[in-house]
């Protein structure tokens, strides 16, 4: 017969959906915000962004290609993403040996060590930058002064959650306006909201994510800052207070492009929102009571290690089992 | 310096605290075991392979103490020696049992068992066989794609890419059993290991009718039941269209392998018979004169099987 | 728009290839081999030998107990062999084959086109001739029909659900039906309404077929039927049955081994319905079909209405050929049809459609890590977490796998569809509920005998 049957179970179609392009959007998803960086900080930020992207695909290419002796896996583009979200958290001015070594950590010791893609059980990206924060903490909080920044007189090179730690301004003092539109110190991509919010949308409308983790962790966090606000005599902190943390630092890019990692976070649409809640609580502890003045990145960390623990006890909702009434 | 006495001293006292908690502790939940489990553990091979029908080595000796008759349990790996020596320790018994060897039983190779469909699925015989037939025609043979490879755990067995068939290496056999239980068609059985790995068996299995298999395979036994007839010793047996050497009864005379048309009946380890001169007519001259330079498992020429294919339908 | 609660995926439904051919009588075949086990439940026992002759529409194998179907003829001619023959899959199985003499028919059946609506049999009547004529589940479970209708003491039927869904990809074979047979659909649902003692039917249709929910409604109002159609949102698996009866009742039927009955429903397909209707109206046994014959590559898809037994080639070669190279064929749909190896085995009574796969569509993508991304578990109908069984099945943890609820699994294939690291979950799933439900009956065996 001239065909050849080529045969295998069911199902025979596929979704179009790849890792890879999984991957693509997210990057696509993170360039809104890598466009106000540029504009808020100048052509210094493609710089540092290069860097990071480049030396991450290197050091995973060198590590699958000399270690693991396996097939190539910079094509799924994950190594990408990871540098693209390293380089959102450094400070534009950063030099260039600190990004490479936040790069090797984050591929190398964060991901490559525990087998590669799908097998880290913390955020590679996050584990970068928290090294490069405790190893080099000069170099991590001295931010450029952003491009036509109205504020500088009250906490010049300051970010406004550090700021605050310092009590160099309260929480009433700042524009709102200008935090949301990513006019204020900060790391590249922390400070963009607008366009991070952006960027969010769009993989909510690709599916690349659920709604769950992000509106778990920023609803705890506005939440938490009001009933904090409350204990604190209320009146007008009781809406400054939940938009003044959900702006600063790395809420949201945290909230959109960190909590939601595939292989860091849970399963189940419930097991997301508990991480979401305890990502947003521990933030907000940090951040209020805590020696540092942002706590995002760690809040992260310590839920990715619950994550497991999330996963085997929180089950999805199983058909068939019901509380309606009959 | 009184704060690095205090410090020391400190620590001293917790120390012995608690290693006088722990003394407790420690005798209060012990464990009352014998102490020949853990001497017969020793003896066994620890390869915790399964083989034994028991979860791994400390169960067997469990077994092999606590147990008065033993006569139902054995060690594979380890052998006859192995279970002596575990029974003269404990002043037992020990099961006398021939050594035994995993081995093949299809011969479908590539040339002989033409691929008619390409699997794409999970490259597994358990999944691939309770979906379809497989690649060839044949329901009954070797699928190739390595359970029994995945279950071996000494390296024993492979699947040969030119053959497409799992292969066993008779040495580091250690006939546990697992691949017999891996493998989904039953190919793989546990036969008497002769010295110097010799072994005379039918490679194949399948129940089809002759004509089916030979359609299927060219290496397939199609039962016709010559190789029973020549056995002196009653040791093949034909039922359900497939041929069966009983290992127990065989005696290694080779006239079996001779006789059968299709090659199907494997020989290892030996040389095969010279043909006799006054076989029947019906051998072409070429197909008898094999030169005995090439020992191993060369079956014979095929044409002669069709020609008895006759024969068989008859039956 | 209604649909189930859990899970399910949105593949594109390719439907535009034949949904608009209508049905086509395929020519008589010569040879037909007709297999006894092509339903679920015991194979049936032959009661025909070689060189027997029998009539189109005669009873050549008996239901072998309760859960079994009859079987009838196809063509009248003789009977040449009743021997064991491979099957789409190639595994050989009991078949009678019966080469065609002219075409006669048993003289009980009646033949007319004309559309009969009354019925004056009792429940049990009208299940006893159902029974006869060997009517099984036509969607693809081939789950006998009047065991279906035999409700179990202490349950109480309260909707017949008739599922118009075909929510499987590409066939269009119970789309053709709704429009071109809806009228003898609906006199089929008012036997089965009778049969069953309910007063409420449902027609659930996807929202994909508009034209065939107008042309139920348009002779629901003109005759008068006291039937509804719903349409369904597109999603699948919208046509399983536990998702129908949820999307349309709001009932969820409870976990293995609760059955659609302990939420008073009954769900058939409207390719049975139509069967129901020949049989206990028209005396005529299921013998025959609408096979959906399609593919992006197939010249002519078709919708052809098959004598059972007829070898799928020759669907194949009405439709315009298997195309060149690499095919994939297809028995029933992309989602959970069975491929097959061999095209000269016969259409049986749960094949309703053939698919042909070809180019790049016959491989499976590459697989890559697991990136737990969670889609499969969101896909999931029933509420379970794929990626975590198919780890557990790979790692043969079988006990594991029961406690994760692996029986609940429906084999609908959403998770293996939505994985972007194209993992062979449903590979895995399938084995190790194959397995595990092998544990759990053989440890219910041990039970009963440890009773006695």
């Amino acid at each position: 017969m001239a065909n050849k049957f080529i045969v295998a179970t069911a199902p025979h179609m596929h979704n179009p959906h790849s890792t890879q392009s999984l991957m693509r959007d997210v990057i696509l998803a993170l360039l809104p915000a890598l466009g106000l960086s540029v504009a808020v900080y100048g052509l210094s930020v493609l710089y540092v962004t290069a860097i990071a992207v480049v030396s991450c695909v290197l050091v995973e290419y060198l590590i699958q290609k000399f270690l693991f002796k396996g097939a190539p896996t910079i094509c799924n583009l994950s190594a990408v993403v990871t540098g693209m979200l390293l380089a959102f958290n450094l400070p534009s001015n950063i030099p260039w040996w600190i990004i490479v070594i936040g790069a090797v950590v984050a591929i190398g010791v964060a991901k490559m060590t525990f087998g590669g893609l799908g097998h880290n059980p913390f955020n590679p990206a996050l584990v970068g930058r928290v090294f490069l924060l405790i190893a080099y903490p000069v170099q991590m909080t001295s931010f450029p002064q952003p491009v036509g920044d109205e504020y500088v007189d009250a906490f010049a090179g300051a970010t406004p959650l550090a700021a605050l730690k310092s009590h160099a301004i309260e929480v009433g003092d700042v524009n709102l306006l200008n935090m949301f539109a990513g006019i204020m110190p900060g790391s590249m991509g922390e400070i963009a909201a607008a366009a991070l919010l952006v960027g969010g949308l769009y993989m909510l409308w690709r599916r690349v994510i659920t709604w769950h983790i992000p509106v778990a962790v920023l609803g705890s966090m506005a939440v938490f800052a009001f009933i904090v606000a409350l204990t604190q005599g209320g009146g007008e902190l009781l809406y400054a207070m939940p938009a003044f943390h959900l702006l600063a630092g790395g809420a949201m890019l945290g909230a959109i492009f960190m909590a939601t990692d595939y292989v860091t976070s849970p399963m189940t649409p419930k097991g997301m929102i508990i991480y979401g809640i305890g990502i947003g609580v521990i933030t907000m502890i940090i951040r209020l009571w805590g020696a540092y003045p942002e706590g995002m990145s760690f809040a992260i960390l310590l839920m990715n290690a619950v994550t497991p623990l999330i996963n085997k006890y929180v089950k999805p909702r199983r058909f068939g089992v019901t509380t309606a009434k009959k | 310096m009184t704060v690095l006495l205090s410090t020391i001293l400190t620590l001293s006292v917790l120390g012995i605290l608690a290693a006088v908690i722990l003394y407790f502790v420690a005798q209060k939940f012990k464990v009352e075991e014998d102490p020949r489990i853990d001497e017969v553990e020793k003896m066994l091979p620890g390869a915790n392979c399964g083989g034994c029908g028991f979860a791994g080595c400390r169960a067997m000796a469990e077994a092999m103490v606590l147990r008065d008759d033993i006569s139902a349990l054995y060690c594979p790996v380890g052998g006859a020696e192995c279970m002596k020596s575990m029974a003269s320790y404990l002043g037992k018994v020990a099961p006398e049992k021939e050594p035994t060897v995993a081995t093949v039983r299809c011969g479908g190779v590539c040339s002989k068992r033409p691929r008619t469909n390409e699997y794409n699925g999970t490259k597994s015989c358990v999944m691939a066989s309770s979906f379809y037939v497989g690649e060839t025609a044949c329901a009954y043979g070797c699928l190739g794609y390595g359970d029994c490879v995945e279950a071996c755990a000494f390296d024993a067995i492979k699947v040969n890419p030119e053959t497409g068939i799992a292969e066993v290496d008779a040495d580091k056999c250690t006939a546990c059993g697992a691949c017999v239980k891996a493998c989904p068609k039953g190919i793989i059985e546990l036969r008497k290991k002769w010295p110097k790995n010799r072994a005379v068996y039918v490679s194949c299995v399948s129940k089809d009718k002759g004509a089916v298999t030979m359609k299927a395979c060219k290496a397939g036994c199609i039962g016709c039941g010559k190789c029973a007839k020549v056995c002196a010793f009653g040791a093949i047996t034909v039922e359900n269209g497939v041929a069966y050497i009983d290992s127990q009864k065989c005696k290694l005379c080779r006239k079996c392998v001779n006789e059968c048309p299709t090659g199907a009946i494997v020989l290892k380890g030996m040389d095969p018979l010279p043909k006799e001169p006054k076989a029947p007519a019906a051998k072409p001259a070429a197909a008898a004169v094999k030169p005995a330079a090439k020992p191993a498992a060369e079956p014979k020429k095929v044409e002669v099987a069709e020609k008895k294919e006759s024969v068989n339908e008859q039956k | 728009m209604k649909t189930f609660p859990i899970g399910g995926v949105h593949p594109s439904d390719n439907k535009k290839w034949s949904c608009a051919k209508a049905i086509e009588v395929l020519a008589l075949p010569d040879v037909v081999n007709i297999p006894l086990g092509q339903h679920i439940g015991a194979p049936a026992t032959a009661k025909v030998a070689k060189g027997d002759k029998v009539l189109t529409g005669q009873l050549i194998a008996e239901a072998t107990g309760f859960m079994s179907a009859n079987i009838h003829s196809p063509i009248s001619g003789t009977v040449t062999a009743v021997d064991m023959q491979p099957n789409g899959q190639g595994l050989r199985q009991m078949m009678i084959t019966i080469k065609r003499e002219g075409d006669e028919w048993m003289p009980e059946i009646d033949r007319s086109t004309e559309v009969k609506r009354e019925c004056e049999l009792d429940s049990a009547a009208i299940i006893a001739k159902i029974k006869d004529a060997g009517i099984v589940g036509m969607g693809g479970a081939t789950f006998p029909t009047h065991v279906k209708l035999s409700i179990p003491n202490g349950c109480k039927a309260e909707f017949l659900i008739i599922n118009g869904v075909e929510c499987e990809p590409y066939l269009t074979s119970d789309h053709r039906t709704m429009l071109e047979r809806g009228e003898e659909l609906l006199v089929g649902v008012e036997i089965l309404k009778k049969a069953l003692g309910v007063e409420k039917a449902i027609i659930g249709v996807e929202n994909n077929k508009p034209d065939a929910i107008a042309n139920l409604n348009k002779i629901i109002a003109e005759k008068k039927f006291p039937i509804v159609v719903e349409p369904l949102k597109v999603q699948y698996p919208q046509g399983g049955e536990k998702q129908l009866i949820a999307a349309i009742t709001g009932r969820q039927v409870p976990p293995p081994p609760g059955l659609p009955i302990h939420v008073g429903a009954v769900v058939c397909n409207a390719s049975t319905a139509v069967a129901v209707y020949e049989a206990v109206q028209k005396n005529k046994p299921l013998i025959e079909r609408v096979v959906t014959v399609t593919g992006k590559a197939v010249k002519e898809p078709r919708n052809l209405l098959t004598r059972m037994g007829t070898p799928i080639a020759t669907l194949l070669e009405m439709a315009g050929g298997l195309p060149e190279g690499e095919v994939k064929v297809v028995n029933g749909g992309p989602m959970m049809g069975r491929v097959m190896v061999n095209v000269d085995s016969p259409v049986t009574k749960g094949c309703s459609g053939i698919t042909v796969f070809s180019g790049e569509d016959v491989r499976r993508v590459p697989t890559s890590e697991c990136i737990k991304c969670a889609k499969c578990v969101a896909a999931c109908p029933m509420g379970l977490e794929p990626y975590l069984l198919q780890r557990l099945a790979a790692k043969q943890m079988w006990e594991e796998m029961e406690a994760e609820r692996i029986p609940d699994c429906i084999e609908c294939g959403c998770c293996q569809y939505t994985c972007p690291a194209g993992i062979a979950l449903l590979d895995y799933v399938r084995l190790g509920k194959q397995t595990v439900m092998g544990i759990i009956r053989a440890r219910a065996a041990a039970a009963a005998a440890a009773k006695k």
